[in-house]
């Protein structure tokens, strides 16, 4: 089932994408069940555009991102780039491909090699892929260096000397050295200073209007990504919840755990405590998720056949390309 | 504006510095605040600001060495809690000023259940017996949220989600109904969802118990709707303090204008954030004059700026500002000049 019924123009196009771990115990490591980290998503992204995939800590989102590029076996579905089915892709396809699709981390303390500099750490790409000389590494780093705002002196330092937004810096030159179509900024900002957040996003959205960037950008919160995403995803344990344009998603959310995230977005300015949609309770383990739709122990409107049955994940609401998995939306 | 009487906590220009190999670190310098009866104050700043140690300082947890409290008072019903004795002191923690750590996770014993560990702080501080102090517990973990109570005081924290933990850190420290509970952090490491469930909880405990909050958190937006009156560190001072809602309103330092400016929220139109250029500045390595001046879009290129600190001064009624360009900080003609520059 296609639901982007426009395949022409997009990059990426995951269908059904499903990851799971096996859970193995006892003494022969019997599998006694599975993690569904991922359970079935389905997605596309247009060049030059910027999907945000957005929920809370263990709903997926990562793994979803690190399946796509191989970093994690698959357990079923599609994912094709450029007409290239990436899950069935060769050694050397698979090759190119993390040319063409790379990754900004969440954590730059732990990200980057502290016994590397950062124009090994940066270069060590170009030195892979491209097999480029000595000194033709060393303009094209120089060049990724400025352009995220460093200086070239900096090129000998070690990854210590750096602050956090820094050190992002450098994460950042390191996945466009090589000219990448597609970034995946994994909480990219999550781990940094506010005043420091906003300079990151700003460099990030720079960056893609000058080398016609396409983004997957992983968040947990909707704050940062109303502002960066033109499609938003919002996951909620393994599963796509609501898919709909940026200025959709937030104007007229449908489902009630969107609903949830974005009141509890704060609010600077505004007088003490706005009315808060309450999800209460947690996040519930993938190990053992319930019955039905997934979201309903949380959920204000939760009904019989929400505790009975998984709801599909079709298209409603005045929009065509909002897709919402809720029973009573 | 505020009456004696209410003040419960004041903290009068305390400074506590940390030696290094490196040099020292002059972590928190000159703060001065009170803290009002049943208020909540939210002390704001970036990592590596100072409001850590500040709370570190109040709980006079401040490891020593390398850390030191140089000079300052920190005065809570009269008593100077720096003159007091250790023994003297730990009766005050607890039951008198409880903390809430950032992460959960570390800041639990991981050998002992949640209860054990609850009703341990009951004895010590209440001087209760075995058994009152276990049926204490079970009560106080029902009424931050904990359903099932009865069992889940024999699980241990590591059978517990994230906000499940956070919620004994804050059974533990509403144990013995102390008078102030320093929040340090208390959703930093929380999911959305889940930060709003701990917030509510603090407001309500607050509310029964009568208990004054210091909110220490970096997050603007959790400011803008629970505290009473905030204080914006930066570079180990404050830069402003007031009212929250004057403060969000009118922002009168340029650190504070440019944080708010740099939060993205909801219904932002622009294409690009404003920002606060450069980075916080390195305690071992704090620039002259006022330590914003150099990232500050106002004074930077003032000679004042870069060469003398100015003091958190009473610019308003109840607002206080530490900038040489804040209105009301100097005449009312520098005032002029300062608005023209400031609205452009």
């Amino acid at each position: 089932m296609n639901q982007n019924t426009d395949s022409n123009g997009l990059l990426l196009n995951v269908e059904d994408l499903k990851t799971y771990f096996a859970v193995r115990k006892g003494l022969l490591r019997r599998t006694v069940g599975y993690i569904k980290a991922v359970d079935g998503i389905s997605f596309g992204i247009h060049k030059g555009q910027t999907l945000g995939l957005v929920g809370e800590s263990g709903c997926g989102k990562t793994t979803a991102a690190r399946t796509i590029i191989r970093l994690v076996p698959a357990t079923s579905g599609s994912v094709t780039f450029e007409g290239l089915d990436v899950l069935k892709a060769d050694k050397r396809q698979l090759q190119s491909l993390r040319r063409r699709i790379t990754i900004v981390f969440q954590d730059p303390y732990s990200s980057l090699n502290p016994r590397m500099t950062v124009g090994d750490i940066v270069g060590e790409a170009l030195r892979v892929h491209k097999k480029l000389s000595r000194s033709e590494v060393a303009g094209q780093v120089s060049e990724i260096i400025e352009r995220v705002g460093l200086s070239p002196g900096h090129i000998n330092k070690y990854p210590h000397e750096f602050s956090g937004g820094q050190r992002q810096r450098i994460g950042v030159a390191r996945a466009l050295v090589l000219r990448p179509e597609l970034v995946i900024c994994d909480e990219p900002v999550s781990a940094l200073d506010v005043s420091i957040q906003s300079q990151i996003l700003n460099l990030l959205k720079d960056l893609q209007d000058d080398f016609g960037l396409t983004f997957l950008f992983i968040a947990h919160d909707l704050a940062v990504v109303e502002f960066f995403c033109d499609v938003i995803a919002v996951m909620y344990l393994g599963k796509i919840v609501e898919r709909a344009d940026a200025k959709e998603l937030y104007g007229n959310p449908l489902h009630p755990y969107t609903r949830a995230l974005i009141s509890v977005i704060p609010k600077v300015k505004t007088e003490r405590r706005g009315q808060k949609t309450a999800a209460g309770g947690e996040v519930p383990s993938a190990l053992n998720p319930p019955r039905g739709c997934s979201f309903h122990p949380r959920c204000p409107l939760a009904e019989d056949i929400c505790r009975r049955q998984t709801p599909a994940f079709e298209q409603k609401g005045p929009r065509p390309d909002h897709f919402v998995a809720c029973w009573k939306c | 504006m505020t009456n004696t009487n209410s003040i419960l906590l004041s903290v009068e220009d305390l400074s506590t510095h940390f030696s290094t190999e490196d040099g020292l670190a002059r972590a928190v310098q000159g703060v001065s605040f009170r803290i009002q009866k049943c208020k909540t104050f939210a002390l704001v700043g970036e990592s590596g600001c100072g409001k850590s140690v500040t709370a570190l300082s109040i709980m006079r947890l401040v490891p020593d060495p390398p850390g030191k409290i140089v000079s300052g008072k920190i005065m809570l019903e009269g008593k100077n809690l720096l003159e007091l004795s250790e023994r003297q002191m730990r009766r005050v923690r607890g039951n008198q000023i409880a903390m809430i750590f950032q992460e959960p996770m570390t800041s639990l014993n991981p050998v002992f259940t949640v209860g054990n560990q609850i009703a341990e702080a009951i004895k010590l501080h209440q001087k209760k017996s075995s058994e009152q102090a276990w049926a204490d517990t079970v009560k106080i973990l029902d009424g931050v949220g904990i359903g099932d109570a009865e069992r889940r005081v024999y699980e241990y924290p590591h059978q517990m989600s994230g906000g499940m933990r956070q919620r004994v850190m804050i059974a533990m420290a509403v144990s013995c109904q102390p008078d102030l509970i320093i929040a340090d952090e208390p959703t930093t490491a929380l999911d959305v969802t889940i930060q709003a469930q701990i917030l509510d909880l603090l407001d309500e405990l607050q509310r029964q118990n009568d208990m004054s909050i210091i909110l220490i958190t970096h997050d603007l937006g959790v400011v803008a709707e629970r505290a009473d009156d905030v204080a914006v560190m930066y570079a180990s001072r404050i830069a402003e303090m007031a009212e929250a809602k004057a403060l969000f309103e009118n922002p009168l330092h340029p650190y504070t204008w440019g944080l708010l400016k740099s939060v993205p929220h909801l219904g932002f139109e622009g294409k690009r954030l404003q920002t606060i250029p450069g980075t916080v500045p390195d305690p071992l390595h704090f620039p002259a004059g006022c330590k914003f001046h150099p990232r500050c879009p106002v004074g930077c290129n003032d000679k004042r700026c870069q060469a003398v600190e100015p003091e958190l001064r009473e610019v308003q009624t109840g607002r206080h500002v530490a900038c040489w360009y804040a209105p009301g900080y100097e005449t009312q003609q520098e005032r002029n000049e300062y608005e023209s520059k400031y609205r452009q």
